[in-house]
């Protein structure tokens, strides 16, 4: 059995790391500390943690001004509100000022579970997409989540990384985490299967599936959104019959979206997109709406095999 | 401190010059906002000529005073007072919202002295703050202004951002706002009404200075008294007139955001003489 980690866990131990190094690193909440697990920074560096209330849009405006002194501000709250709430201070304020922030945001994606619809952001990764230059990483597991937030703190720049509620499987053997430098996880000539976030463990496991079926599917973890890796999707639009995209998250403007923008410009291929569509998400344990919204392995097998076949 | 009356008119007759810069420089562009500019004048140009610890040599110096321009559209005003501190060339100023100036539209980063853009109201306490908890994280005693318009102060922002300077006893930040009475829609007990507005900053846990936000005696003495306040934020309610030094434009809600025509700005660069 592969070691489940919380994402969030990870954030908080690397964010008090990165805290012991660099002196200029200041962290800032709006009263989820200790969902997004901030609070283990503010425990050691409370001179350097700011907790805002529930006022994100103060907290993410607040980060500008810190950074405009040469501050590298970390800001955490959940994805919904990280987001939506504070879009316009996170456009205007920290992106176009092309400041050292970064936001990195939990509770994303539908497996939030019983909370429901209004705290499931389904829409993140594309409203920080559509916003010029911001980098974005979806990581797939506990260690990548260091490896994103450790990239963050040494790259200039606005960041948006985005978090999961649930424990999730550790994913062995990815090879070493470049921003903007897709992982391929297994070779294969048959279909190609991107997934990012949650959706690389349930990629993996359709692919094992597949194998059964004497099928070949190349396994990639986009975990970086923004730098695309064009080179790595094009050679799978070259080299496979099409492309299976999964994400937990609209299928309009993130991950499938980026996919199709790619390879209609440059290789045409087919590309089956999973992941929400035009729905809201709602109540139910993780398992329980990954089934409902066609988010599991089987889903991502059946959609491979509609291309193979 | 205490400033004399030889002091006093030298700069009168500072803001007297930026306000001329300000309708040159919106004549040239062909639109802008003058009104807030020039409500705003004495204000800024007192800050910069006399309190400011700033250097325009040494635009990264960190230990200089900051300034944010919370109400961005009226940049027109800091561009004058930017450029007649000696943070670039007077002549800039009459590439104002041209294609790859370093004069945008709104305060940009690209402009020599900004440190942060704005634009999108509300915003700039919460930017003031944030520069305030660096100044406290590093221990360093600058200060940090913001200009506010009294419009903006409608955004919900503004009062998360007043909630938290307070708790987090921000004293080294001082706001300054823009109280002239209008907004783009027309007035703003007739839009939105702020009033109470001192009870509402003190309720905030802010101390409050009301002002005349055109005598200068007033506004030194405002800045002062802010330094001297320990534990809470200052807010300096200045009133003032909307469009203030030409006769045509004060309190007339159609220059807020219209910038007047040659014939107009040479009307008004007379009564500015």
């Amino acid at each position: 059995m592969a070691e489940m980690l919380y994402q969030r866990d990870i954030y908080g131990q690397t964010l008090v790391e990165l805290g012991r190094q660099n002196p200029d690193i200041v962290v800032l909440d709006a009263d989820l500390s200790s969902s997004t697990r901030t609070a283990l920074f503010g425990r050691e560096f409370p001179e350097r943690f700011f907790n805002f209330g529930v006022a994100e849009q103060n907290m993410m405006a607040t980060a500008c001004g810190l950074a405009s002194c040469a501050k590298t501000v970390f800001v955490s709250t959940f994805a919904m509100f990280a987001t939506g709430r504070a879009w316009d201070q996170v456009r205007n304020s920290i992106v176009y000022n092309k400041f050292n922030i970064k936001i990195v945001a939990s509770h994303a994606g539908i497996t939030v579970g019983p909370d429901g619809a209004s705290h499931q952001a389904l829409e993140d990764i594309a409203l920080m997409r559509i916003i010029p230059s911001i980098n974005i990483i979806v990581p797939c597991d506990g260690p990548q989540t260091r490896d994103a937030v450790i990239t963050a703190a040494n790259t200039a720049g606005p960041f948006y990384i985005r978090l999961g509620r649930p424990k999730v499987p550790t994913i062995e053997n990815k090879g070493e985490f470049k921003l903007g430098k897709a992982q391929v996880l297994s070779e294969g000539k048959d279909v190609t299967i991107i997934a990012c976030g949650i959706m690389v463990n349930e990629a993996l496991a359709a692919s094992g599936n597949l194998i059964k079926k004497g099928i070949k599917a190349r396994i990639i973890n986009l975990h970086t959104i923004r730098p695309l890796d064009n080179e790595t999707i094009l050679k799978a639009a070259r080299e496979t019959r099409g492309i299976v995209v999964c994400e937990e998250h609209t299928v309009i403007g993130g991950l499938a979206s980026s996919i199709d923008e790619v390879v209609a410009e440059n290789h045409p291929t087919k590309v089956v997109r999973l992941g929400i569509k035009n729905r809201f998400g709602q109540s139910g344990e993780s398992a329980e709406l990954l089934k409902e919204y066609n988010l599991t392995s089987l889903d991502i097998e059946k959609a491979a095999l509609s291309i193979v076949s | 401190m205490t400033y004399t009356d030889t002091q006093i008119k030298e700069l009168e007759q500072k803001a007297k010059q930026i306000r001329r810069l300000i309708i040159q420089m919106l004549a040239k562009a062909g639109s802008g906002h003058p009104g807030g500019s020039l409500s705003a004048a004495d204000l800024i140009t007192a800050l910069y000529f006399k309190v400011l610890r700033h250097d325009p040599k040494n635009l990264n110096w960190p230990q200089r005073d900051r300034f944010h321009l919370s109400k961005g559209h009226c940049c027109p005003l800091w561009y004058a007072v930017l450029a007649e501190s000696g943070y670039f060339s007077i002549d800039k100023l009459w590439t104002l919202r041209q294609l790859n100036s370093i004069l945008q539209g709104h305060p940009d980063r690209r402009t020599p002295g900004v440190d942060v853009a704005s634009g999108s109201l509300g915003q700039g306490l919460s930017v003031a703050l944030g520069m305030s908890l660096a100044a406290k994280i590093d221990k360093k005693d600058y200060r940090v202004y913001v200009l506010l318009g009294d419009g903006e102060i409608q955004e919900g922002n503004i009062w998360e951002a007043a909630m938290a300077a307070s708790h987090n006893k921000c004293d080294n930040l001082c706001a300054l706002l823009d109280y002239n009475g209008f907004q783009i829609d027309g007035k703003v007990k007739d839009i939105m009404n702020l009033e109470p507005l001192v009870a509402k900053w003190q309720a905030f846990g802010w101390h409050s200075i009301e002002i005349d936000g055109h005598n200068m005696q007033e506004i030194l003495s405002a800045y002062e008294e802010a330094k001297t306040i320990k534990d809470k934020p200052s807010i300096i309610i200045a009133h003032t007139i909307k469009g203030k030094g030409v006769s045509f434009m004060e309190n007339v809600v159609d220059f807020h955001g219209r910038a007047p025509t040659k014939e107009e700005a040479e009307k008004a660069l007379k009564e500015l003489e």
